[in-house]
């Protein structure tokens, strides 16, 4: 049997830098680990001493592709700090924004990270000339998913409009109007994605594992991205302000990143955690795709997480439709969002497309940052990522080195990583 | 002839300015008729080190950046800096008020040792520098005319000018007159003032004019009841890097 000895320094078509390591030896697997070596990035420190209004505008800057899941968790924060509660119609139209980022960082994953290996090349480039529509549809709703941030925060990085306890200016009506005409032209093209992924197969791997996401809070009948409890696979639920029961996170020096731990060894987060935990509160036409892609919740094969964006992707896509209709039913109005700042702490979770994250700040009564926490979903995933790979290489070790090469890869691409996110601090205090 | 090779390459940064390159939907395939795109770590496999122009985006923080930054610059005829990590340090240098050891300590605790990490410098702090697009991030059609500007061989345009020149092109409310600080008079344009047109105040994120008339802009602002002071909280978001710093 061929011994393997991989060393993938930093990983392709993943977000920010992280490494694939290794060796087996006579059969036996010594080493089979991911390890975050982005460089660190300090943000909570560089919150401490910012006013209120800033720290927005700061923490997004942790991430290009979430940049608005960034900003709404740190405004719910911020909010739930100063006991700021935003209107109902902040809070639609903030839940179409999310809707927008998860349109486009789940086709973003989908076509240009994960498909070029399922398609056996090693970027969407190639297929520019030999699968043209693909890639031209893969282009069309990317798009769409900016052009819905565009016209309600800006710009998708990094979003402008968002404040706490509302906009700094409100969508123009036809606009929205407008987009929501092209969610609806673009479902043939998000039917032609799911046919597209219904006849991929995706790698074997089955492990049971701990499934953590926002769940409904109160009976609530929402597939929860914006607003919920935090719940657990093992049977647990918390308020966002208990977050740190959740995540528990700790140093380890191989990692830039913390890692985090609840009941089981690892635990997952991300579109696959969602579905598992949230099945029952998909639309029935996200509960068909799956059928039609032969997703059961709850499953345990993380190279699915891939497959439950497919299906969150029309979910999102028919529940825009639905909510553009709200916010334009109800019209939309001036709001006086003035507030006071004033002393709290507070904490903010939102499911940002890779998973549940976590934002808490301690304000002082000046709405000076005290001390900061971002908890991300890829921090909360690496473990769990490296049990993973550790049940994955025994049942692939007989394969050549470039096939367990690209198996340990496309496992870590299944995660859709955002190591950039990923390297945080925490715990800043200022005396 | 053959097409220009570009290759992208990231340091400590968001990706977001890359992402904005992605984010070009309409014009990407146009694109990709022009220029042959050899490396891009975000979005593709393929790693060749034979490329013409090279786009980085990020800061340099850790010595073990350095190497890789100067082998980019051996191999690549042209060095652009995109976005204000690159180009300034940007946000990355808010925390160089605080002594590194000091923040490793709070981040990492008695395991700090374990961790590289110095002042978020960019990077003509090491290598020589060709351009710089500036932002945080990247203007879509700033990159684009940067892109068309180098392929015919022109030097890509500097914007420097107020960002209130473009906000008032777009005949934006002008924010300082309604009392709310903005960095617009100071800053360099290029952006289109999105930030003002989205009714929310500039941040600085591209960066001063190389000649701010600080005089003139102190009388403006005193004319609406505002001080330097007022707008200047907002010089460290963006702007906190030194030039001294540059060789410590």
């Amino acid at each position: 049997m061929p011994d393997h000895d991989i060393h993938v320094h930093y990983v392709t078509r993943v977000e920010g830098h992280g490494d694939i390591v290794c060796k087996t030896n006579n059969g036996v697997v010594e080493k089979a680990e991911f390890n975050v070596v982005e460089a660190p990035r300090f943000f909570e420190a560089a919150c401490v001493g910012r006013a209120h209004y800033e720290i927005k505008d700061i923490v997004t800057r942790i991430c290009g592709i979430c940049a608005c899941g960034h900003a709404l968790a740190s405004l719910r924060a911020s909010e739930a700090a100063m006991s700021i509660e935003p209107s109902e119609q902040t809070v639609d139209l903030r839940k179409i924004v999310l809707h927008g980022e998860t349109i486009q960082s789940h086709f973003l994953h989908t076509y240009f990270l994960a498909a070029p290996d399922f398609l056996g090349v090693g970027s969407v480039i190639p297929l520019a000339s030999s699968h043209k529509d693909v890639v031209v549809r893969a282009l069309k709703l990317k798009k769409l998913g900016n052009d819905i941030s565009e016209t309600i925060v800006g710009r998708h990085v990094h979003p402008i409009t968002l404040k706490i306890n509302g906009f700094s200016k409100l969508p123009d009506p036809a606009a929205l109007k407008a987009i929501q005409k092209r969610v609806i032209e673009a479902l043939p093209d998000i039917e032609a994605t799911v046919d597209l992924f219904s006849t991929i197969k995706v790698p074997e791997l089955y492990r049971e594992t701990e499934y953590i996401s926002l769940g409904p809070t109160n009976g609530d009948k929402e597939y929860p991205f914006y607003d919920g409890d935090i719940i657990s696979s093992l049977g647990q639920s918390y308020r966002p302000s208990n977050y740190q029961q959740v995540c528990n996170e700790e140093v380890d020096p191989k990692h830039t990143a913390k890692l985090c731990k609840h009941k089981a060894p690892s635990y997952q987060v991300g579109a696959l955690a969602r579905f598992n935990n949230n099945y029952n509160l998909l639309r029935p036409e996200a509960k068909k795709i799956a059928e039609k892609l032969n997703l059961k919740a709850p499953n345990h094969n993380p190279y699915n997480i891939t497959m439950a964006q497919v299906v969150e992707a029309v979910h999102v896509a028919y529940d825009l439709i639905d909510l553009i209709d709200k916010v334009l039913t109800k019209g939309i109005k001036e709001e006086n969002n003035k507030y006071q700042p004033k002393a709290g702490t507070g904490a903010g979770a939102v499911e940002v497309p890779r998973g549940i994250l976590f934002h808490s700040y301690k304000y002082d009564s000046n709405g000076i940052c005290q001390w900061a926490d971002c908890v991300i979903p890829t921090t909360q995933n690496v473990r769990n990522i490296n049990e993973d790979m550790k049940t994955l290489v025994p049942t692939i070790i007989g394969k050549s080195q470039e096939e367990v090469s690209l198996l340990l890869q496309m496992l870590l691409r299944a995660y859709d990583p955002c190591i950039s996110c990923s390297t945080h601090l925490i715990n800043v205090r200022f005396e | 002839m053959s097409k220009p090779r570009i290759a992208f390459f990231d340091f400590s940064c968001c990706e977001g300015c890359q992402l904005q390159v992605l984010n070009c939907e309409d014009e990407l395939l146009d694109l990709l008729a022009l220029v042959d795109i050899v490396q891009f770590r975000e979005a593709m496999t393929e790693a060749d080190w034979n490329f013409d122009i090279a786009f980085v985006e990020g800061s340099i923080t850790r010595e073990q950046d350095e190497p890789r930054l100067k082998k980019i610059r051996e191999a690549a005829k042209l060095v652009i800096a995109i976005g204000a990590c690159s180009g300034m340090a940007g946000i990355n240098a808010i925390r160089n008020a605080m002594p590194v050891d000091k923040a490793k300590e709070i981040v990492y605790g008695n395991k700090k040792d374990a961790f590289e990490s110095t002042f978020a410098r960019p990077i003509d702090t090491v290598i020589k520098v060709d351009g710089y697009i500036p932002g945080c991030p990247i203007d879509r059609k700033d990159f684009l005319r940067t892109v068309q500007a180098l392929l015919v061989g022109k030097k890509p345009p500097d914007h420097d000018y107020p960002v209130c020149q473009e906000c008032r092109l777009r005949e934006n409310e002008c924010l300082l007159t309604v009392g709310i600080p903005c960095m617009g008079p100071i800053t360099r344009g290029g952006c289109d003032a999105i930030e003002p047109t989205f009714g929310s105040p500039c941040i600085g994120c591209r960066g001063l004019v190389s000649e701010a008339n600080i005089e003139s802009c102190k009388q403006m602002l005193e004319k609406h009841g505002l001080t330097i002071e007022d707008i200047s909280k907002y010089m460290t978001i963006f702007n906190s890097f030194q030039k001294e710093e540059k060789h410590a």
